[in-house]
């Protein structure tokens, strides 16, 4: 499939050779017509953000003296400064959890889902997936009330049992808190990019197996998850990306959990409260590109490590 | 063979009434946050903090007085912010899959000059950060006199370069060239050929393209809180996490207000959900084109 995928333009390329290079001029500037509307969105609300972030970064505006150019210094306080480090280790932290264990969930609810393959099957997919159509900041309200000790039910089960129940607000467990509500509202998004690209696997294959004496468990190990790979990498990926720009959660529950989230818990949350609550865009454009750098780098080291899987990028 | 087969089957069966149980616990743990809304919304104050089972409903059920209370606080503030998240999400969201759709096709079926170099660098885009993206914005947008208007939401909202990514991949492999070649020869123009032979074909991918966008922009919170500082502009995201900031804020005076927060809760999560279960066909398939090469 893939081999029939790579070569299949070549050879049409070298047959059309002649009428491509006479059209070549006409169609150069067709093929810019598509991609130009987008293009310029592109250059306006990515590229021209970007450097005017770098830009703002290097500057330093202070009550007196105004606008001075510090080059790197907004980075190299940045990099000493204990708020932006402790928020940068909280997302490491997080993703370093919260990633293997949706890949888990989501893995394996595709796993039994690819089974299963009943009416109770095809309900259950969609109402595990129904949380990705709830906005972050609606998912974590929910949750939070789920929480709370005035109306969640945690308190009340748990003294059915003569207990105190966990407070997942507070200081201590937070961190599960909040693993529990970004986990419920993506493991059904991945579950259903992992569910598709099972369905896409021939089911000659298995037969073959099982006729070589494989059980359902070796299967699974040897045949459904070396096949799905490329999916898993790409999910992997948008997880890293969307956990280390963490944001919404935290910001909503910080009301709730009064005291066991600060401003600047997140890098992401940090950024906002330096540029829109102390109108200290420089240091929080700073902050902000710092954090884009830090996502782009883990996020190439990872394809990097996985690269030879194939997929995304390759 | 055929009775080899029956028993294997049946044995099979059997063995995944465990799973099915499982899945049935996962289902649970998925749709309790929902119920809890459901049932919640229901009650006034008094239910709400009156100790009764906050899985249970309450004495009396009252959505229709909750809605009523919903929808005219502050003289109906709530219906604007619904009206503004469809503002946002039609119109960006819209917008952006029509720009998606056009430079995926670009992309996949024209070569021209820097071809290869800019969908290189849309590739790597893909992995900015947004939110990284919202400070210099909000100040650039800020010198143009933009910010506090719909277009600071809608503007960036038109920005997906994952969307051009997923419509490349379907395009180059759902239309042949053959066809695109076929109309050239009977004189089509190139316009022509893109929204009358191509765009049938695409269908699957522009909806779920489309289907993204609006829920991403629907339930874009950061941005919106950056850009708009009005809240008659606000959508309902940054709305729901005002009054919930207020009612947290101070407890006691603020208990009326849990009430309409939960409801407006459950009434902001309505639209999308009818999307999702009626578009199913759709994007059920369409979600995995990225993921399938």
């Amino acid at each position: 499939m893939t081999a029939q995928l790579v070569q299949n333009p070549i050879a049409r390329r070298h047959s059309s050779r002649p009428v491509l290079a006479r059209r070549a001029g006409r169609k150069s500037l067709l093929g810019w017509a598509f991609v130009a509307p987008f293009a310029i969105v592109f250059l306006a609300f990515l590229v021209a953000p970007l450097l005017y972030a770098l830009y703002l970064s290097l500057f330093q505006t202070q009550l007196i003296g105004g606008t001075r150019f510090v080059f790197l210094g907004n980075y190299l306080k940045a990099f000493t400064d204990p708020n932006f480090l402790d928020g940068i280790w909280f997302v490491l932290r997080f993703s370093l959890v919260l990633i293997p264990v949706q890949m888990a969930v989501s893995l394996a609810v595709a796993v039994i889902l690819d089974m299963l393959s009943n009416a109770f099957a095809r309900f259950s997919r969609l109402m595990i997936f129904l949380p990705y159509a709830i906005p972050a900041v609606i998912g974590a309200l929910m949750w939070g009330f789920l929480y709370s000790k005035s109306f969640g039910p945690l308190a009340e089960f748990f003294g059915a049992f003569g207990m105190t129940g966990p407070d997942l607000l507070s200081r201590d467990l937070i961190f599960f808190g909040l693993l529990n509500i970004v986990t419920w509202q993506w493991a059904g998004y991945y579950m259903i990019i992992i569910y598709a690209a099972l369905q896409g696997i021939d089911s000659t294959l298995y037969e073959a197996a099982r006729i070589d004496g494989a059980n359902q468990w070796q299967i699974v190990l040897r045949i459904k998850i070396p096949l799905i790979a490329p999916a898993l990498v790409l999910i992997l990926v948008f997880a890293l990306i969307g956990t280390l720009q963490f944001f919404n959660e935290p910001e909503i529950l910080r009301y709730l959990a009064a005291g066991a989230i600060s401003a600047d818990f997140t890098p992401n949350m940090y950024a906002y409260e330096q540029a829109f609550a102390l109108a200290n865009y420089n240091y929080g454009s700073a902050i902000s590109f710092a954090l884009g750098a830090i996502v782009f780098v883990c996020v190439y080291i990872f394809m990097f490590i996985t690269r030879k899987r194939g997929s995304f990028l390759s | 063979m055929t009775s080899a087969l029956a028993i294997s089957k049946k044995s099979a069966r059997r063995r995944y009434v465990p799973l099915q149980i499982l899945l049935g616990f996962l289902v649970v743990y998925f749709l309790i946050p929902f119920w809890w809304v459901i049932v919640n919304s229901s009650k006034d104050a008094g239910g709400l903090f009156g100790g009764g089972s906050s899985l249970w409903f309450a004495a009396d059920i009252d959505y229709v007085g909750n809605l009523i209370e919903l929808f005219s606080y502050q003289d109906g503030i709530y219906l604007r912010w619904l009206g503004n998240s469809a503002l946002y999400a039609i119109v960006g969201g819209v917008g952006a899959t029509a720009l998606a759709v056009a430079a995926g096709y670009g992309f996949a079926k024209h070569r021209f000059a820097g071809r290869r170099l800019s969908f290189a660098i849309l590739l790597g885009s893909v992995m900015v950060p947004t939110t990284a993206l919202v400070i210099p914005t909000f100040i650039m947008f800020s010198g143009l006199g933009l910010t506090n208007t719909v277009w600071a939401v809608i503007l960036p909202t038109l920005l997906n370069p994952f969307g051009v990514y997923l419509m490349h991949v379907y395009t180059r492999d759902a239309v042949p060239d053959e066809m695109l070649d076929a109309a050239r020869v009977d004189g089509a123009g190139e316009f022509r050929i893109f929204t009358q032979v191509a765009l049938p074909m695409l269908r699957p991918a522009l909806v779920t393209v489309l289907l993204l966008s609006v829920v991403a922009s629907w339930n874009n919170y950061f941005l919106p809180l950056a850009m708009i500082s009005d809240n008659r502009l606000f959508p309902v995201t940054v709305g729901i996490g005002l009054w919930q900031g207020i009612a947290s804020a101070n407890n006691s005076g603020g208990t009326s207000l849990w009430s309409i927060i939960i409801l407006g809760s459950l009434v902001s999560v309505i639209p999308l959900i009818i999307a999702f279960l009626s578009l199913q066909k759709y994007w059920q398939g369409g979600l995995a084109i990225g993921s399938l090469k």
